[in-house]
């Protein structure tokens, strides 16, 4: 059950321009912001076309971040307070999509995988969705036992947000659920827990 | 098989065990006196009269009480059963390899007869007489790969394929080793692979992917998994780990031969006429300490085996608590004697 370093992890390769497209999508959050503004420095002539950015708020430098995305040359930049209200506002933009349209996302996992998700949703290929990881390393984890979703999760073991159970955050993660798997840490003998550190920051 | 069937438990009063044919036709996994991982499939074609192979599906003693166990769980959470909407048309598949499986190698309990869509399906072991109109799930009280799971021992899981892999998108799973189908739905080959450890790096899921994706119908295949498990317990499931994990730290020198059982599982493949999906069962046999060290091949080499599986595979297997008190019990019927090649008893 304790084991760690799971292949079902996914990985994020970083953005890279699709130089086919005719409308690049992004959505970003936090530190995710770096990742376009990198993008469109080093790769600013392969990206033709509109050019459409949903941005969360999420951390203390977010405001400096959203100026320098509106600086960019591009269509609109949706600036959004949280994660929830970006995806909302994400899904709009999606379905008034058309061929050629390409998804970008990057932040945290949190934001990467529910924009996989949605993508998901829509009948699109999750792989198609260009991801690159930026900013914390926080998970959104859901318990195997209660089915209940706890968010933001840095440390090893976390007590569910819903039923309580210490759980124990695997590198098993599920697309479909946009989380990772938390199992029972002390099932075989109560408050017997591993060392609780803080190992996504 | 001429036989009653048990009337036993796997859960509360743990009142299961194997009568001594039951023992004698167990799939013990162990082919050498040591573990380690292989693709070793094998096409999945009759065997002896009476092992567990004769038959593509077998029914044992257990059957009626293993379908009650199921029974329990699907009505304390449905999500044990889950199809995405596409796998319509692999359930129906599902229906028909089980109805004309059973109904052919079991006559004496089992009937289909068809005329055109209108199917009459008599399972009579459990009390089941059932008209319906073969491809409308309307006529079935359940859709018809819950229908069917419910009437078949072993875990069944559906697999699409589509570009270039399988994809995990419906199944019917209550007596699992630890693995959870409500996570693990709708992904693919590798990714619910992934927490198996050693075998990614050895390369075996990629030659496994590659030999099912061109699996042929009529040619179904099998192999044999194991694993261990504490009490008779069937619903090993993630979601109740937390119920049942404390039964790992139960194991004494005086109850190992009751309460550590070897869990085997026949895992068979097979592609599907309509759909073009994988049928993956996961038929699970239960065998006592006490039941296998009978066999006086099996408690020697059961010995052998668990005293030289690697770390990751004891801690993967959730054996690390009992192992040791298993193996010093297990230690008294090894005496060191050569044991011959292949599974069977000698």
């Amino acid at each position: 059950m304790l084991v760690e370093g799971i292949k079902s992890r996914p990985r994020y390769p970083g953005l890279t321009a699709d130089k086919h497209a005719n409308h690049h999508i992004f959505a970003a959050d936090g530190e995710g912001a770096q990742a376009i503004l990198d993008l469109f420095t080093n790769e600013s002539d392969a990206i033709k076309g509109r050019v459409t950015v949903v941005y969360a708020q999420t951390t203390p430098g977010s405001e400096a971040y959203a100026a320098k995305l509106n600086a960019l040359s591009v269509d609109i930049v949706h600036i959004m307070p949280t994660v929830e209200t970006a995806l909302n506002r994400l899904a709009g933009v999606l379905h008034a999509a058309r061929m050629g349209a390409r998804m970008y996302a990057a932040g945290t996992e949190t934001l990467i995988g529910f924009t996989v998700q949605l993508a998901q949703q829509l009948g699109m290929d999750p792989g198609a969705v260009l991801t690159e990881h930026r900013g914390t390393a926080a998970r959104r984890v859901q318990c195997v036992h209660c089915k209940g979703f706890t968010e933001n999760v840095t440390t090893n073991i976390v007590p569910c947000a819903h039923c309580g159970e210490h759980l124990l955050v695997r590198d098993h993660y599920s697309k479909r659920l946009a989380a990772f798997q938390g199992v029972c840490a002390d099932a075989e003998v109560r408050g017997e827990l591993p060392e609780i550190s803080e190992v996504f920051k | 098989m001429n036989q009653e069937f048990k009337k036993t438990t796997f859960r509360d009063d743990f009142t299961f065990f194997n009568s001594p044919a039951s023992i004698k036709r167990f799939p013990f996994p162990f082919w050498e006196d040591k573990y380690m991982y292989s693709v070793n499939i094998e096409p999945h074609t009759a065997g002896a009269p009476g092992s567990v192979f004769e038959f593509p599906i077998d029914i044992n003693e257990h059957y009626v009480s293993e379908m009650a166990d199921r029974a329990i769980v699907l009505k304390e959470d449905p999500l044990r059963c889950q199809a995405l909407p596409h796998m319509m048309l692999a359930q129906w598949d599902f229906l028909e390899l089980l109805m004309t499986s059973m109904a052919r190698d079991y006559p004496q309990w089992f009937s289909l007869t068809t005329q055109g869509d209108h199917w009459h399906w008599v399972n009579k072991p459990l009390g089941i007489d059932q008209k319906f109109v073969f491809g409308d799930p309307s006529t079935l009280p359940y859709e018809p790969m819950e229908y069917m799971g419910r009437q078949c021992q072993g875990d069944f899981s559906i697999q699409d394929q589509r570009d270039g892999q399988l994809w995990m998108d419906a199944g019917v799973i209550t007596t699992q080793a630890d693995w959870s189908l409500d996570f693990d739905v709708g992904m693919n080959f590798m990714e619910w692979h992934g927490p198996v450890p050693l075998a990614h790096d050895m390369k075996v899921f990629d030659r496994a992917l590659k030999f099912l994706l061109n699996l042929q119908l009529g040619e179904p295949v099998r192999r044999l998994n194991w694993t261990m498990t504490i009490n008779p317990r069937l619903d090993t499931s993630p979601e109740n780990y937390n119920k049942w994990g404390k039964d790992r730290t139960t194991v004494t020198p005086e109850n190992v031969g009751d309460k550590v059982h070897l869990r085997v599982e026949l895992q068979a493949l097979w592609r599907l006429p309509r759909s073009n999906a994988i049928l993956f069962s996961i038929r699970g046999y239960l065998i006592k300490m006490r039941e296998l060290v009978t066999v006086p091949k099996w408690g020697r080499r059961m010995h052998r085996v668990l005293g030289t599986l690697p770390p990751e595979l004891i801690d993967y297997k959730g054996i690390t608590r009992y192992r040791d008190t298993t193996l010093e019990w297990l230690s008294q019927y090894d005496d060191g004697a050569p044991t011959s090649p292949g599974g069977g008893p000698d």
